[in-house]
């Protein structure tokens, strides 16, 4: 027989989302239990290493119909595999109004209501400058050729202790050097520093009514076998007064989907409106030579650039299409990213759609890997991802190590269609020209489009009818059930999500602390920053 | 998926389309054999699949296979490479299971997927070979200490904030 345990607030998820309410309920006197699906490793266990089984663990491939999105499952969650690319969401972000006719962000968050809330996260974090003698090769080619074309670039903040950092571009399988400041070396061991619990390989499976009197909700979770994350070895229930849900864009709107029976109905808008962030991947194949003899670059005596694998994955980027003036759907970012090899699959060689990424062609052009430079276009896309019914248990049906088949189907419209393509021809009006590169996206027959940026599947907003989220992350019509991870936010960024994600959940805290004294605990808010 | 020169003279599986090793020779039958990936046992029923569709497409096009080989084996390459777009085509029957097949296959050649890294560029493992994948430092481990151009390349953008971000 299990029992039924009761803590005064449950987390559920450890990443940006979930790592900081936990700090500040723990800090400020409340008694929090976090569930991760994910195992719990640190800089020892991030091994340089291709095979299956070590980055594998940490990182899961979800495959949609239309969509196929990668995201981090272990504790710190996507902090501990992401790029650490920290950027502050331009302010006409905040405007949008999508296909739907309406401002989609709450009428209270503006980027300088958010400012204050980047400011923090900051502190913790903490957020680097890079200095052009940082940016390594990749970026410093996208950066020259941007200036060849006309155009402005800069380098990238990023969440590095650049001191530590060796440039070996690991980064997805978390970092063997604790450069990259994740979750797991500010607000999660400050949060167990106060008490908090972190339970690996938990999956939270339903949230339903508490039984026990003064608690709200009660949290059933499938404990799950180290070695293969499809056998569960365990069930069991946590009551709390208090629930962060910030499972992930993949994750939180599954789980209230098949926990809507039991809590009476959740808001429409759960599990609708998924953005991708507009994500938008290309691979530029460059001639060494042009790099010469139109940039006039060499790294080494005779080697012009060859860099593709060297390097923080993210050196520079492109603010030049992020004009406010300039119509929705037509404004994203253009950043140099580096992909790992097991993206190879999806890179163009050809002009046959159906064949253009295999085959000998491909294979030639894998002989130039060194000279790739790929770029990563974040857009204004429509929100267009909508999640079927949820699978019996977890977020997807996971079919192999890391590889997992999701609900979500993703059909851009022609809003998105709109953006991709201004990105597209942007990108080749700045690497073609004079031959200097030939720039291709991703084959989308392969998996779809592919994001890294999963966001808004269970958005906050003012309209009722399209989020599902007041404007303090509350889920609406369930008091003290709040989500924080990215699935909170509105709408697509035009750059790297991280740093946004995590000023919201920052801006939450006050919210759910308040929300947790009125449940009678005893906690306040207003912890400084963890170091 | 990565097509590879022949392994010997008669080697039938491999239609010998491009120089140098391929997937195959990458290691793609002991990745898809790998036991963290659980799906060894299916391979028997998923050659099935593949061999089904091969005669199906050898049928609509009037190929005439030799029956002494598998029929997928049996056709010609650009036939093979026509059946592959088709099986992996958006909308196309079980085309979520040959993306993964796909994808596998890929991996052993671009990735070593079923090798440690470090002990697979030792091994001078074929596909991280003819990607110019970089060796690690003795300790198996990356780093680059030249890793930049050393200087600003263009302008910033005039709205840039403090701190790097976009206005």
């Amino acid at each position: 027989m299990s029992t039924t345990e009761r803590t005064d607030v449950l987390v559920i998820g450890s990443g940006f989302g979930g790592a900081i309410p936990a700090y500040h309920l723990a800090a400020g006197g409340a008694k929090v239990v976090i569930l991760e699906r994910g195992p719990h490793l640190t800089a020892p266990d991030f091994t340089h290493d291709l095979r299956l089984g070590s980055y594998t663990r940490i990182v899961d491939l979800v495959q949609g119909d239309g969509i196929t999105v990668v995201a981090g499952n272990c504790v710190g969650g996507s902090s501990v595999v992401y790029f650490a690319a920290s950027l502050r969401a331009p302010g006409f972000v905040f405007d949008r109004r999508g296909s739907l006719g309406h401002r989609l962000w709450p009428s209270t968050l503006t980027r300088a209501a958010l400012d204050p809330w980047y400011d923090r996260v900051e502190e913790a974090l903490p957020v680097a400058e890079q200095s052009w003698d940082q940016v390594p090769y990749p970026g410093g080619l996208f950066a020259a050729a941007c200036a060849r074309a006309g155009r402005s670039c800069n380098p990238v903040p990023v969440a590095v202790d650049l001191a530590r950092c060796t440039n070996c571009n690991w980064m997805l399988n978390g970092c063997h050097f604790d450069a990259k400041r994740s979750m797991l070396l500010n607000y999660l061991p400050a949060a167990t520093a106060h008490g908090a619990e972190i339970r690996p390989l938990h999956e939270a499976q339903t949230i339903a009514p508490a039984t026990t009197p003064g608690y709200r909700y009660r949290v059933s979770y499938t404990q799950l076998d180290a070695g293969d994350y499809r056998l569960p070895v365990g069930v069991g229930a946590i009551e709390a007064k208090t629930v962060v849900l910030a499972a992930g864009a993949l994750a939180t709107p599954v789980l209230l989907q098949r926990s809507a029976p039991l809590l009476g109905g959740v808001p429409r808008a759960v599990g609708r409106y998924f953005s991708g962030n507009g994500d938008r991947v290309s691979i530029a194949d460059v001639d060494e030579g042009k790099v010469r003899d139109l940039l006039g670059l060499e790294r080494a005596p005779g080697i012009p650039y060859q860099g593709f694998p060297i390097g923080k994955p993210i050196g520079s980027m492109s603010y030049d299409r992020l004009d406010a003036a300039t119509a929705e759907f037509t404004r994203f970012s253009l950043q140099q990213i580096y992909f790992p090899g097991i993206t190879d699959l999806l890179a163009q060689a050809t002009d046959a759609p159906a064949t253009s990424w295999f085959g000998v062609r491909k294979k030639e052009m894998r002989a130039r890997w060194p000279s790739w430079l790929s770029v990563l276009a974040m857009t204004e896309d429509d929100n267009e991802g909508v999640f079927g019914p949820p699978p019996p248990t977890g977020s997807s049906t996971r079919v192999a190590t890391s590889l997992c088949l999701s609900t979500l189907s993703y059909r851009p419209t022609a809003n998105t269609l709109r953006g991709w393509a201004a990105a597209d021809a942007e990108a080749r009006a700045v690497l073609e020209s004079d031959g200097l590169a030939r720039v291709r996206p991703w084959s989308e027959n392969a998996a779809g489009s592919v994001s890294a940026h999963p966001l808004a599947s269970c958005r906050m907003g003012d309209d009722p009818a399209t989020s599902a989220l007041d404007d303090r992350g509350e889920l609406r019509g369930h008091p003290g059930l709040f989500v924080t991870d990215g699935s909170a936010v509105p709408t697509s960024l035009c750059v790297n999500p991280s740093l946004t994600i995590a000023a919201l959940a920052e801006r939450a805290c006050p919210g759910i602390v308040e929300s947790t004294v009125e449940a009678g605990v005893r906690a306040r808010y207003g912890a400084p920053a963890p170091r | 998926m990565v097509p590879g020169e022949k392994r010997y003279g008669q080697d039938a599986a491999i239609a010998g389309a491009a120089p140098g090793p391929g997937a195959v020779q990458a290691g793609a039958v002991e990745l898809l054999n790998l036991p963290d990936l659980g799906i060894g046992v299916l391979l028997p029923e998923l050659a099935l699949l593949v061999n089904t569709r091969a005669l199906a497409f050898a049928a609509t096009h009037g190929r005439v296979l030799l029956p002494t080989q598998p029929p997928f084996v049996a056709l010609r390459f650009t036939d093979r490479t026509v059946l592959a777009g088709e099986l992996l085509t958006p909308g196309a029957p079980d085309r979520q299971l040959y993306v993964l097949l796909a994808l596998f296959a890929a991996a052993a050649f671009d990735t070593a997927a079923h090798l440690h890294t470090a002990a697979a560029i030792r091994q001078r493992h074929p596909g991280l070979a003819w990607i110019g994948f970089p060796a690690p430092d003795a300790d198996g481990l990356w780093r680059f200490p030249d890793y930049s151009y050393g200087r600003r390349l263009a302008s910033e953008h005039p709205l840039t904030t403090p701190g790097g971000h976009p206005a």
